[in-house]
């Protein structure tokens, strides 16, 4: 087990490695002249040559990748061009709302697919399996975009049920910083009012991110389920006159989640890209608005450090989801890869 | 142990099996009444965009200052825009840049994908382990993220958008074709082409890459749907389609900054979208079943 970590976790640096090349060959490969860019439009050339050079612009490009990684090793991911600050404290102060929208989003997909996905299989060919199979091919043509923009439509402006956008309201106060995930912060501190005021604050973006995977996992699992409700060792266990529920829970959620938990897995990379088109509908100040106002700026610092940063999100989680198979099959060898 | 039936029969090209194996195909396919139903629109979306310029009433540029953000009228069908453009007319010359689009992205992914798959399943050895940890590597990332980065670094424009979504597609094609080549590879009619004394490059074209297409065309039509949401979601943060180029997810991104009052300029255009990809993924799902049954179960 140990040894199968460590290798996963050296395949692990040298995709990162990999990622940061990749991004930096992008992003220099440019036509646009960021250091022009910076010093704006009437700026002399003297003024943009020193902005080149203060940026470290006019290094050949394998010189300024090899600054960049040596200051990734030490955890500087350079100066954003667009917030004037360091790349690392941008990520430090936007990533918590990021990780906060996609982990409640994240527990939507997986409280409402699991079980909508076990329910259609037990129903196969029933009314609702249909209604089921009818709403998660929706579930996944739905453009994100468009599905927070019509939520906002109904339930701001039409029912004022919910915030239109924001993390908190106005007469909120934002919570002492530990995590930087309001609702968690709020619970820390021990204020209530604060983290209902955030959750109901979640609720539209975190539905509108999650619909896409919610479809996607539901499907999986009725696949997976009904793979296994006809395996033999499920007639055993009918034979054996086990409970319904007995039967579901042990046998066919526990073989059913393997499957299963891949799809999570990848899910977690289209939840932090959906991310980005969510944060900016909804005004959520995380990394992908970020990223968004960095882009229009050709701000080259602060997309590779978005990239790498959710990059390096998606392998880890895809690391566990690896380590979490061994745990739920340990039919699996953990010494071969592929 | 031939995921693909024809590949089984020992003759040269196996023409025979192929041909009543679409025929079989296309009738499992239009037995399913959501595949049919999604051929239907499928269909339909196809002949909107081809007869774009004779179904819209009115030019999807023509700015008509008076008659901004007017309501859905016996006029305007769909309303007007910010610039009092004819929301319905850009909704048809959309149908054209936004399926047009999603086609260049598949075309592109597949010519690279197949490429490389080919080479690397067909030489296996130290070609096949660099192309494969090349094609790792790209998969490392979150599809959209990168896409976006490529994007962005290529300038803003709709064939940029559909050359960096391409640029980071291409490796599931690979991975299909290799995986595809690598069975084929083995199979008697191959053996037969090479002991006929035919060159590598005619086996892996004429022989290998033949018996690929049904695999990489299911793959195409399941991706339809998912090319015309990226490129959609591109546009949309501004790195598609550029004002007033009639495309849907920039008609969304106009309507957004009106969509409190004006709720159709963003409603129209998302319906859109919706019915295509909706439309592409239920025609890719039932492709999917009626060509390899084998794998779609349930």
């Amino acid at each position: 087990m140990a040894g199968f970590i460590v290798r996963r976790l050296a395949l692990l640096v040298v995709v990162v490695v990999g990622m940061t090349l990749i991004t930096f060959i992008l992003t220099h490969v440019v036509p646009g002249d960021p250091a022009r860019m910076l010093a704006g439009q009437h700026a002399t050339l003297d003024q943009v040559e020193a902005f080149r050079r203060l940026y470290g612009l006019d290094r050949p490009l394998p010189e300024q990748y090899l600054i960049y990684m040596n200051g990734l090793l030490k955890g500087d991911l350079g100066q954003s061009l667009t917030t004037r600050r360091p790349v690392l404290d941008d990520l430090r102060q936007f990533l918590p709302a990021t990780l906060e929208l996609t982990s409640a989003a994240l527990v939507l997909v997986i409280l409402g697919g699991i079980p909508l996905g076990v329910l259609a299989a037990v129903r196969r060919g029933k009314a609702l399996d249909h209604v089921i199979r009818v709403v998660t091919v929706g579930g996944v043509s739905l453009p994100v975009f468009w599905l927070g923009i019509a939520l906002q439509i109904v339930l701001y402006r039409w029912l004022g049920w919910l915030p239109i956008g924001g993390r908190l309201g106005i007469v909120d106060i934002e919570p002492a910083r530990v995590t930087g995930m309001y609702t968690v912060d709020a619970l820390i501190a021990g204020d209530t009012a604060t983290f209902v005021s955030a959750l109901v604050y979640l609720i539209l973006p975190a539905s509108t991110l999650a619909a896409g995977s919610l479809a996607v996992v539901t499907r999986m699992t009725r696949a997976a389920s009904i793979e296994v409700l006809d395996a033999n060792y499920v007639r055993t266990a009918r034979a054996k006159g086990l409970f319904e529920t007995v039967i579901l829970r042990r046998h066919v959620l526990r073989n059913a989640m393997i499957p299963t938990m891949t799809v999570i897995g990848l899910q977690v990379g289209t939840l932090l890209a959906g991310n980005v088109l969510t944060e900016v509908v909804f005004n959520w100040p995380g990394i992908g608005l970020y990223a968004v106002n960095a882009i229009s700026y050709l701000d080259y610092a602060a997309i590779m450090g978005v990239t790498v940063t959710i990059s390096l999100v998606y392998v880890t989680v895809n690391l566990l989801v690896d380590i979490a198979y061994v745990v739920l099959d340990p039919r699996i060898s953990y010494g071969a890869r592929d | 142990m031939a995921a693909n039936p024809a590949a089984a029969v020992p003759t040269a090209d196996a023409p025979v099996a192929r041909g009543g194996r679409v025929r079989r195909g296309a009738r499992r396919l239009l037995r399913n009444p959501l595949s049919a139903i999604g051929l239907a629109f499928a269909i339909g979306f196809v002949a909107i965009a081809i007869a774009a310029p004779l179904l819209a009433p009115m030019d999807p540029l023509a700015m008509n200052p008076g008659g901004r953000l007017a309501e859905p009228s016996a006029a305007h069908w769909l309303g007007t825009d910010d610039g009092g453009r004819d929301v319905l007319s850009r909704l048809i010359h959309g149908t054209r840049s936004s399926l047009l689009a999603a086609l260049g992205i598949l075309t592109l992914a597949t010519a690279i994908g197949t490429a490389v798959g080919l080479t690397a399943g067909y030489f296996g050895g130290w070609i096949d382990e660099i192309l494969m940890r090349l094609t790792d590597m790209f998969l490392a990332f979150p599809a959209l993220v990168l896409a976006m980065g490529m994007a962005a670094a290529l300038g803003p424009s709709l064939i940029n958008a559909v050359l960096a979504t391409a640029l980071v597609w291409w490796p599931w094609y690979a991975r299909l074709v290799r995986g595809q080549t690598l069975q084929l590879k083995t199979e008697a009619f191959v053996e037969a082409a090479r002991i006929a004394g035919a060159s590598g490059p005619r086996i892996a074209v004429r022989h290998i890459l033949r018996n690929c297409w049904t695999p990489i065309t299911v793959q195409m039509s399941l991706d339809v749907g998912y090319a015309i949401l990226t490129l959609s979601g591109l546009s949309f943060i501004g790195l598609g389609a550029q004002p007033p180029t009639p495309e849907w997810g920039s008609m969304v991104s106009i309507g957004r900054d009106y969509f409190l009052e004006q709720w159709w300029l963003v409603t129209c255009p998302g319906v859109a979208i919706f019915l295509s990809v909706m439309a592409f993924n239920l025609l890719g799902d039932g492709l999917h079943e009626a060509f390899s049954p084998r794998l779609a179960r349930g």
